[in-house]
């Protein structure tokens, strides 16, 4: 089998689950949702601070949120030695790797979405510069996914791991946070020209933490 | 494993004993030395009067920090590297990042304490300010996840990995912070903090500082690498004294 196949089998197998036990659907997003509105009893929703800081809160909710989706990205390899199975599978580590980080892309550019809808509609953001804000959101969630994926399996064996992953992964994650809110809030600005040096930031993050990953997951993943 | 490599694990000091002892009273000079030139011999600052001399411990501290995190993740590479693979490595590599860790927040800690005479406030969102704390946090969850207890060699493989992944990640944070603050802030008042054109006597303290802070990195990394040996030999014998309890039972049920 191609990588690629690989890497699409596993990716399916981790968005079937989801598609029928609806974890992130039913539990992340709504978690996502009451951040979004915890931000604006903290800071008061007549000064116009939040359309301000917009950027920043929608990535905190982000990030917040992802935390649990890697979280459970592996948990759902705990139950009925699912790990052992997909390890016996005959399959390229780093397929695994890609594979499992691109279901999670695709979880959490939903979230984004709609995340990204509740932010404008309750903050009062003027959306512009499209463009620039999806390209950013794709690479900034590449790089969410790959650092992610990663320290997801690290953690994964471990009794302490809730409590772990969110200490390992944050400060690794400081500067797509930086690159991300930057980027977002020059586009919003209107001066796409400043966001795009940002942008590639979120691009060389994402590609660099992928090999990475595909390095390092194969031998990482039979420790777990 | 081969028996080099076995008899290397079974190292249980890091540097010869007399090796050792050396570095130690070397420290113990050298610390007097900089205490004598930080507090007595160099002049006050110009313009920020005695609030300097704390770049005497500063800046060391500084150097200290970036030495020690060089050095772990050059022990993890070495011990990812088959054929220099050891647990020797993954001893100096823990030992290390837990020095660094130490030294990054006493760096922080002299460097507000310094701050708050000087620029008025005990922290600054200045570039290096704010990839020194992420430096302090990216090696925290190092130590944290070394704190976990495993087979040995799962733990040092998971502890070599993370530990250039954090490292990969330091050009990364500090690049985009600057970047950040450059962008965003006209040309502050908390310019070098150490004037560049640094002279005579304060030039000689702050390189004996350097000295101090290095030999005592070593000298600690020595001790922390002796414990390290001496907490896995604990492990193995509380091993034993279990499993010998546990036949002694069930000799004394059989009898």
């Amino acid at each position: 089998m191609s990588l690629l196949a690989e890497v699409r089998l596993v990716a399916a197998k981790d968005l079937r689950i989801e598609a029928r036990s609806r974890v992130l659907l039913a539990q992340v997003l709504p978690f996502g949702a009451i951040v979004v509105l915890l931000f604006a009893f903290a800071l008061d929703p007549d000064r116009g601070v939040l359309a301000r800081v917009a950027p920043g809160l929608f990535w905190i909710a982000v990030l917040l949120a992802a935390l649990l989706a890697i979280g459970r990205a592996f948990a759902l390899e705990q139950a009925h030695g699912a790990r052992d199975g997909l390890r016996l599978a005959g399959l390229d580590p780093a397929s695994v790797f890609l594979g499992k980080a691109a279901a999670i892309v695709v979880q959490l550019l939903v979230l984004e979405v709609v995340l990204g809808l509740g932010v404008v509609v309750l903050y009062g953001v003027d959306l512009r510069g499209g463009a620039v804000l999806a390209v950013a959101a794709v690479a900034a969630t590449l790089g969410l996914a790959s650092t992610g994926t990663l320290y997801g399996v690290l953690a994964a064996g471990l009794r302490a791991r809730e409590t772990l992953l969110p200490l390992l992964l944050l400060p690794v994650l400081a500067p797509v946070m930086l690159g991300a809110t930057r980027a977002f809030e020059d586009a919003l600005d209107g001066a796409t020209a400043d966001a795009w040096p940002w942008v590639a930031l979120l691009v060389v993050f994402a590609l660099l933490y992928t090999g990475v990953g595909m390095l390092a997951f194969g031998p990482l993943w039979e420790d777990a | 494993m081969n028996t080099t490599a076995a008899a290397a694990d079974a190292r249980t000091r890091l540097l010869p004993k007399g090796l050792g002892r050396t570095v130690d009273a070397l420290t113990l000079v050298a610390i007097g030395a900089l205490v004598v030139f930080g507090l007595v011999i160099a002049p006050p600052d110009a313009v920020q009067g005695d609030a300097q001399r704390i770049m005497y411990l500063h800046v060391p501290a500084a150097w200290a920090m970036y030495l020690a995190f060089f050095v772990t993740t050059l022990a993890s590479v070495l011990w990812l590297v088959p054929r220099t693979r050891s647990m020797v490595w993954d001893r100096v590599a823990g030992s290390s990042a837990e020095i660094g860790l130490i030294l990054t927040g006493l760096t922080l800690v002299l460097g507000s304490l310094w701050g708050r005479p000087i620029w008025g406030v005990w922290w600054a969102w200045d570039a290096r300010l704010v990839t020194t704390a992420v430096l302090f946090f990216l090696y925290l969850g190092l130590l944290a996840l070394r704190a976990i207890p495993a087979d040995p060699n799962v733990r040092a493989r998971r502890s070599a990995i993370t530990a250039l992944i954090v490292f990969i990640d330091v050009p990364i944070v500090h690049f985009s912070v600057n970047w950040w603050r450059t962008l965003h802030q006209e040309a502050t008042v908390f310019n070098p903090e150490l004037n560049p054109q640094i002279e005579g006597t304060m030039a000689l303290t702050l390189w004996i500082g350097v000295l101090a802070f290095t030999l005592l990195y070593l000298a600690l990394l020595d001790r922390r690498y002796r414990l390290a040996t001496l907490e896995e030999g604990l492990a193995e014998r509380e091993l034993d004294a279990a499993i010998e309890a546990r036949v002694t039972a069930g000799a004394g049920g059989a009898a």
